[in-house]
């Protein structure tokens, strides 16, 4: 008889060798694009941190001088989500630039309705690409969805020279240079970059707090080999992100057999077929965390994915399924361990699903956090004030 | 309801039609990086999120664009292509298709031949068509309506009672408004408008809602005049 080794998985070392990656490294092509003359490249400035991606090449994650590429998702619905993202910006003093002359990516209406080409899609990429390097910031990208569909438009540029040239065409319009980013970067990527700075001026403790994870489509399905992996998480068999930040700031992480699911969200769905978004939210991610892992909070790191699983609970407990699990934000939970007011800062009253019980195991006080978000709101409802300022906020 | 996938269900379609429709799908530039050949794993459906709910099936799309099946193509084109999430969970095929980018093409097919389905697919979904086109941010807070969104429950409700208060109380200067997601520039909105109309978005939406493009060439076109683009018409 043979005796062959049978190894476990739990022993398994997946080590990427970037030397024999499946694929060629696009940023080489990119900076040969540009030494042809085809655009200019829009360098990471410094100060930056490289991160380990899928095959193990390193990617680049500016600190500041970043340009935030809003999700109108994000702003419009949940927008503590964004709030926290600028405010931990603000907590650590950094440059950072709020733009106004910023278009959502159309993305979202794309894969919902396709009533757009690709020349519509690479153009408005480029023209927000153009007006970050015009003030000489580097784009922040808020939203999964956006981060994906840029990089798809970055990987078609660089491969189709027609393409490229449309655009130019378009951009000469606008008065615009042809310009792409070295990396294509979002913002979760930025706070797993901050994640030990976070962790240093951690005010909550989180260590009694377990979370369920869930990473989002377009961060690690689309253009696969630019997500975040670490050795140290999931031993690289699955992206880093959210999990890392989460775990340097003492919360255990808890796995669950759907990880991969999609969290229902479907684009065209959320908006007019949300019988789909509601029983794929519910029965394939909640329900599932649950049973699983029963944790405190479930943590992501995209628009859509905050707003189905948070929104899509309330319906489910009608129909008395396993529900009530508080979802936000990486940004929002490291904002909330740096001492962030839940409201003024976390802004979760915007959120559906009860977040009160969480709070209460942090040892936040929700009530007096409350009575002090109203008083800020009567103030603008007097005329007392216009708006709530950063100062007030972080009063 | 099944997915009816015989050949008579689109009998009044005739075949040179569905092949020219077909043609056009395979002439996209990204085609040849999304089929690869299939090897009836079935991966991509054991990771798709609609195949649990929906009468649909990515390798089913794999499988007729591989074949070249035309028929059963435009029977998919006019059903099933609608109810992908675009997740694209379905890109871990092990032969590197990707149906989610398959359907992608085939959307824009059936949208820029302003096919009925794609029609009936998008009735309801005007509305997101206007703001993303109109206004430069697709989603905005004044969407959060009771009578929109009445399976959120009441704390629909209660945002939408306290808009524009709650709106006033987020600390970034730019996200005080109700109707964009930010504060976006006029002349950023223009520079929008330049694009969709040099790249033909705009004959996309005629197609698929005449009064839709109606409003939105009205819009754009008075906009535009205002900064000085009177040349540029949608026409």
């Amino acid at each position: 008889m043979i005796h062959l080794p049978v190894l476990k998985a739990a022993d398994r070392k997946f080590k990427a060798d970037p030397d024999n990656a499946p694929t060629t490294d696009l940023r080489d092509e990119i900076f040969q694009l540009e030494k042809e003359g085809e655009w200019e490249v829009i360098r990471v400035p410094e100060p930056y941190m490289e991160l380990p991606t899928k095959y193990g090449r390193m990617k680049k994650i500016p600190l500041e001088k970043t340009w935030h590429h809003k999700s109108c998702g994000q702003c419009g619905h949940i927008p503590g989500y964004s709030t926290s993202i600028f405010w931990l910006n603000r907590a650590f003093d950094l440059d950072y630039h709020d733009p106004t002359d910023q278009t959502s990516c159309t993305a979202w209406n794309y894969y919902a309705s396709a009533t757009s080409n690709p020349e519509a899609q690479a153009a408005v990429a480029i023209r927000n690409f153009a007006a970050a390097h015009e003030v000489g910031y580097f784009p922040l990208i808020h939203c999964g969805t956006s981060f994906g569909h840029y990089k798809e438009v970055r990987h078609a540029l660089v491969h189709q020279p027609e393409l490229r040239r449309k655009v130019k065409k378009i951009m000469e319009r606008l008065g615009k240079k042809l310009v792409i980013p070295e990396e294509i970067v979002h913002y979760s990527e930025w706070v797993l970059a901050m994640k030990d700075r976070i962790a240093e001026r951690q005010e909550i403790d989180m260590s009694n707090i377990t979370a369920t994870v869930h990473p989002a489509c377009h961060y690690h399905k689309l253009i696969e080999e630019d997500a975040i992996y670490d050795s140290e998480i999931y031993g690289a068999q699955r992206t880093a992100i959210v999990t890392g930040t989460l775990k340097a700031l003492g919360i255990n992480v808890g796995d669950y057999s759907t990880w991969f699911d999609c969290c229902g969200f479907g684009f065209r769905h959320i908006l007019v077929s949300r019988d789909f978004s509601r029983s794929f939210s519910v029965q394939r991610k909640i329900e599932v965390m649950i049973e699983e892992v029963n944790p405190d909070i479930t943590v992501t790191h995209d628009t859509g994915c905050v707003t189905t699983l948070d929104q899509s609970q309330f319906a489910g407990k009608a129909h008395n399924k396993k529900v009530g699990l508080p979802v936000m934000a990486d940004s929002q939970v490291a904002a909330l361990a740096m001492g962030a007011h839940p409201y003024k800062v976390l802004q979760l009253h915007w959120h559906n699903t009860d977040n009160k019980a969480f709070l209460e195991k942090l040892g936040i006080d929700w009530q007096q956090k409350w009575k002090e978000f109203e008083q800020e709101v009567g103030k603008i409802k007097s005329g007392e004030k216009e708006f709530m300022t950063w100062e007030d906020a972080e009063s | 309801m099944a997915l009816d996938l015989s050949m008579n269900k689109h009998a009044d379609v005739s075949y040179d039609e569905k092949e020219r429709l077909f043609d056009e799908v395979k002439a996209d530039e990204r085609w040849h990086h999304v089929l690869y050949g299939c090897y009836e794993c079935g991966i991509c459906v054991a990771s798709c999120p609609s195949a649990r709910f929906y009468d649909f099936s990515p390798r089913v799309i794999a499988q007729a664009v591989a074949r070249e099946d035309v028929d059963l193509i435009y029977t998919l084109m006019s059903d099933s292509i609608w109810d992908c999430s675009q997740c694209f969970s379905c890109d871990r095929c092990p032969r590197h298709n990707s149906p989610g980018q398959i359907i992608t093409i085939m959307r824009e097919v059936a949208v820029k031949n302003g096919l009925q389905t794609a029609k009936e697919a998008l009735e309801g979904y005007g509305r997101i068509i206007y703001k993303i086109m109109a206004t430069g941010s697709q989603v905005s807070p004044d969407m959060l309506q009771p009578d929109a969104f009445p399976d959120w429950g009441p704390h629909v409700h209660e945002i939408s009672d306290n808009l524009e208060d709650w709106r006033k109380a987020l600390p970034p200067e730019t996200m005080h408004t109700t109707e964009t997601g930010w504060t976006v520039d006029s002349k950023t909105i223009i520079e929008l408008y330049l694009i969709w109309h040099m790249t033909g978005v705009m004959e996309l939406i005629e197609g698929i809602d005449e009064g839709l493009y109606m409003i939105l060439v009205d819009v754009m076109e008075e906009r535009l005049e205002e900064a000085g683009y009177d040349d540029i018409t949608f026409d």
